[in-house]
Formats: C-alpha cells, structure tokens, sequence
C-alpha cells in the first residue's frame, strides 16, 4: 500500500531521453532551467516552450504525467499570476475597478511568470521521471567530485541518499505494521483534534524511531563486514560514460540556448 | 550428503580461535559482563561447522570474532594465519572471512539487487569489468540472477537472503559464518538459505561456519559445536552430539524429531532401533526394519 510510493516517481523506458547520461541530463536540465528565465520576449520563449514541448514527446511518457506533477502546485501558479497581474502596474490600461487595475504589461508580465513555473516544472519532472533514483545519485556524486577539494564529503552525502531512497519502502512498510499493532491495541489514530492525532503519532514513531536505530547499527555492522571503508580506492560496477547521443543532446540545447539569447534582441522585453 | 566423509583431521586450519575471552562493557558503568570464557575452536578449510547453543550462550558473540567484528579480550583468534587484532589486516580478514546476517533487510546496502551485490567488490577497488563477471557468478550460484535489476525490497525472505549470501560470495571469500540465516524466514525461505549453504560447501568448496538454534539444519554439518553459557560443552559429528539427548535437553536445546522419535521407541523397548537416528529417512527405515525384525 504506501509502500508503493516511489521517490521521484522514475517512470522506466527506452526513450533517447532514458538513455542520456544521467550526468548530462543534470547538466542540460539545469541549462533549461536557468535558460527560462533568461527567455524575455515571445520569440525567446515561444522557442523555449517549443523545445520543452518537443524534449516532453520526446520521453515517450504521457502528458498526462506532466499535468499531474503540475496539479500539485497550480494554487501556487494562478495566486502568483493574479498577484502579479494587479501589482505590476504599466502605462495601457486595460480594465480598472475600483483599486484594481489590469494593465497589459502587467498581463503580459504574469503571463511569462506563469509560464516559467509551468516550465521548471516539467522540465524537473522530466529529470525525475526518465532517471531511477540510483542513476540519479552516482550522476550527482561524480557532477559534485570537485567539491571534495573544499572538504565537502560528497561520497558520504551520496552513500547516505542511497541508504535513504533504500529503506524508505522498509521503512513505511515497518510504519504500517506498528500502526496496525497500535490500532490493533485499541489506538485512535483517526479522530479527535489536531493535537490529539498529533500525540497518537507518538506510540508509532517511539518504536519506528528505535528500530531504526537498531537498523542502522546492524547495517553498519553488515558494511564492515563488506569492507567498506569511506569512498577512498572504491571502483565501480556501472562507470558512467558520455556516448555520442550526450553530445548530440549538449549541443542541441546549447543551440537552443543561444537562439533563445539572440531572440531577445529581436523585440522587446515583456518581463524583468 | 557427500561432504559428511571429510575426515578434517589433515586439512589446513581456516579459523582458529584459541582460549577466547569476551566481556561486553556494562552500560550502567558496572561490571564488564563476560560472555566468553575460554573459547577454543578450530575450523578447517571446507569444513561445515555449525555452532549451537540457546538464546545468550555466547554462540553469536563467539561467531562476531571471527571476522574482526569483535576482537577478544583474552586469547587470540587467528583467519588463516592473520590475528584479527591486527588492524593492518582487517580488509584482508573480512575477505577471506564474510558473514551474513539474521535480518536480510538490514544487511542490503543499494536499491538495485546488482547493485547490492557489487558492494563488496566496489569496496575492495576491483575494475569494473571484473565486478560485473564476480556479481554475473554470484548472482546464478545464488539462483537470483533473473532478479538482478530488480528492487531489494520487492523480493521475499528467502529472495533476500540470497541476495545477501551473494553480496558476500562476490568478494569470493574462502569461508562464510552465517549468524541465524534463517531465523526471520518462512519454511520456504529457510530451505531456499539452506540449499544455497549446501551448494556453498558442496561444490564450491567454501568453508561455513552456521550459528542456528533449528536442529535439523545443523543436523547438515559435518561437526556440531555446542556453546552453553560461553564454554564449549561438547562437539563431535551431528549423530554423536545428537545421540545424547539428556544431555541436549539439559542446556535447553531441541532434539532433531527423528531423533527423539527412535529414543522414545527404544525407551518403549524396541531395541533394534539405533540411537542415532537424525533424518526422517533413516527413522524410517529403522523403524520398517524393526517390524520386520518383530
């Protein structure tokens, strides 16, 4: 039951954007992503929209996937715009009543607002529903290596996501059967006010909390007995390697990039 | 079973533990508490040993120092020649020695099965193409390579387990302990760990070392060890040890059934029938043949 959530909700498949190194999916999603709120005019970003839409057919995942990632924040989209729509003021008019004024910057300005959330979005979700959370930690571990010189211990932060995304369905699935047994003794988890339900959570979290703790020291225990010692000398089973569809990728978006930086002194900017 | 013939006195010692002592440190401040006194065990390469005691005999403890895990605070536990409380060797001890543990879910490290199994080889810095052939082998000696991309938490006890015993095997380890692999299984993942062992000691020639509380499966071994109360109490082959069942049922152990049933029917005066009976075949071919006899 709740066991079956899946972090970053991968979606498998075998689409030329599955197949991209995970390393450069990171590098070129977060290109698009900056990219987007460089876009300024309607050219720029009716090129940007284009391309996203075209990257999205792309994954072979149904759009319908797309909308559901963006249902969750559309409260968020439409507050902003509306805001943004009365409080950018601009010189034509286009409705006014009482203290509320619409002008067509103003529309223009939360229209291309909206627009970039809607954007971020898919292009994130695109990340996460193309690459398993597995692909996903060795690729930020390798992006993040030269960090190591300033002492950040980016082995160690990966090891711990990959702890982390491997008991998080042990551990709900644990979660649910300390709930069952606590209900089965007569725990009220359902009703009664917030502060109620809040301090019925405590006799679920205690024994989740020293399990746990067990847990990790068994672990521990198990990783010794592996021979891990920290990330020094440690090789690989899956290396990472750049193939020609990466550089394919790379220079696309780079291309994009660009026609996005040269649109924007075609016309006018529409937003700041 | 065929390994039952090793007559171990002339094999090279794999593990040798030599008047062990063990105390934990109290956690109230008081006393240490010791838990080992005066363990003295020798393994030999390809041997099956299984070590049996009750809850808190010391039979755990006394398997955590035979790969470092625990150092002794008396006595000396040498892998293969290397004394574990030398640290420069720990890497080289915990690969000749693996382990596996009770609960499969704490022991499984990645979210991908081959992932999990290339753990160990990872560790040790091996290249990559050589993983891939240690984890490919593994994997098949286990059965579970059709599970390989698979997501631990999917697969069932037994599944996991195996996992488990591969991750171990990838690191190609002359002798594995295994510490109550079957005491969190259902019946079908229990047999599934124990025909794994038996192809571990069989054809690939892997000493073992299995801690159990469950009679018939150390009723497999070629020696049985019992600790009771952190001392050796007696050892010898299953149906020496087995055959003295006053003395099982003094220090809380259970009878394998076959056994028990022969010496019941002794006792009720079928005196054909040996006092040595441990699988259900054998009881009941004595028991056929008493009949005969009658």
């Amino acid at each position: 039951m709740i066991a079956d959530i899946t972090i970053g909700q991968f979606m498998p498949g075998k689409s030329f954007i599955h197949k991209l190194d995970p390393r450069m999916k990171i590098i070129v999603m977060t290109a698009l992503i900056i990219f987007v709120f460089l876009a300024k005019n309607m050219f720029s970003m009716g090129l940007m929209l284009g391309f996203v839409l075209v990257a999205m057919l792309l994954t072979r995942i149904s759009p319908v996937m797309y909308f559901k990632g963006l249902k969750a924040i559309w409260f968020l989209i439409v507050f902003t715009s509306v805001l943004n729509m009365l409080y950018l003021r601009g010189d034509t008019v286009l409705f006014q009543w009482s203290f509320f004024t619409v002008t067509k910057e103003g529309l223009w300005q939360s229209a291309f607002i909206a627009m970039r959330l809607v954007l971020i979005i898919i292009i994130s979700s695109m990340l996460t529903y193309t690459t398993s959370p597995t692909d996903l930690t060795a690729a930020i571990e390798r992006l993040l290596k030269p960090l190591n010189v300033v002492k950040v211990p980016v082995h160690e932060l990966a090891m711990m996501m990959t702890i982390a995304l491997r008991f998080i369905p042990t551990l709900l699935e644990e979660t649910e059967k300390i709930m069952n047994a606590q209900k089965a003794r007569g725990a009220d988890l359902e009703s009664g006010g917030m502060m109620k339900r809040a301090k019925a959570l405590i006799p679920i979290l205690i024994p989740l909390f020293i399990s746990s703790f067990r847990r990790a020291f068994e672990l521990a225990t198990a990783m010794d007995c592996r021979c891990y010692t920290g990330g020094e000398g440690r090789t690989r089973l899956n290396v990472l390697r750049y193939r020609f569809r990466d550089i394919f990728a790379f220079v696309l978006v780079a291309a994009a990039c660009g026609g996005i930086i040269y649109l924007n002194t075609l016309a006018p900017a529409l937003v700041h | 079973m065929e390994h039952t013939n090793i007559t171990s006195d002339n094999l090279e010692v794999q593990i040798s533990a030599q008047d062990v002592y063990f105390a934990y440190e109290s956690t109230d401040g008081g006393e240490p508490k010791e838990v080992l006194h005066g363990v003295s065990i020798d393994i030999r390469k390809g041997e099956f040993v299984a070590l049996l005691g009750h809850n808190g005999s010391g039979k755990s403890t006394m398997a955590k120092h035979m790969n470092a895990i625990l150092l002794p605070s008396g006595g000396k536990v040498l892998v293969g020649g290397m004394d574990t409380a030398d640290e420069e060797l720990l890497t080289e001890i915990r690969r000749t020695v693996g382990m596996v543990f009770q609960n499969p879910d704490n022991q499984l490290v990645a979210t991908i099965v081959e992932e999990d199994v290339a753990f160990g080889p990872e560790n040790l810095g091996v290249p990559s193409e050589e993983i891939r052939v240690l984890v490919d082998d593994a994997l098949k000696t286990v059965g579970m390579y059709e599970y390989r991309r698979h997501a631990p938490h999917k697969l069932s006890g037994g599944q996991k387990q195996r996992v488990a015993i591969a991750g171990i095997i990838a690191m190609r380890p002359k002798c594995i302990v295994f510490d109550e692999p079957t005491a969190m299984l259902d019946p079908r993942g229990r047999q599934e760990v124990m025909d794994t062992i038996d192809k571990l000691t069989g054809e690939l020639g892997i000493t073992v070392v299995l801690i159990t509380h469950y009679m018939d499966e150390a009723a497999r071994a070629d020696r049985v060890i019992i600790i009771n109360d952190g001392k050796i109490l007696t050892e010898g082959t299953p149906k020496e040890v087995f055959s003295q069942i006053d003395m099982l049922r003094a220090v809380h152990l259970d009878v394998p059934q076959p056994t028990e049933l022969a010496q019941s029917l002794r006792d009720m005066g079928f005196s054909g029938i040996p006092a040595d009976i441990l699988t259900p075949e054998e009881c009941a071919k004595a028991i056929f043949a008493a009949r005969q006899q009658q």
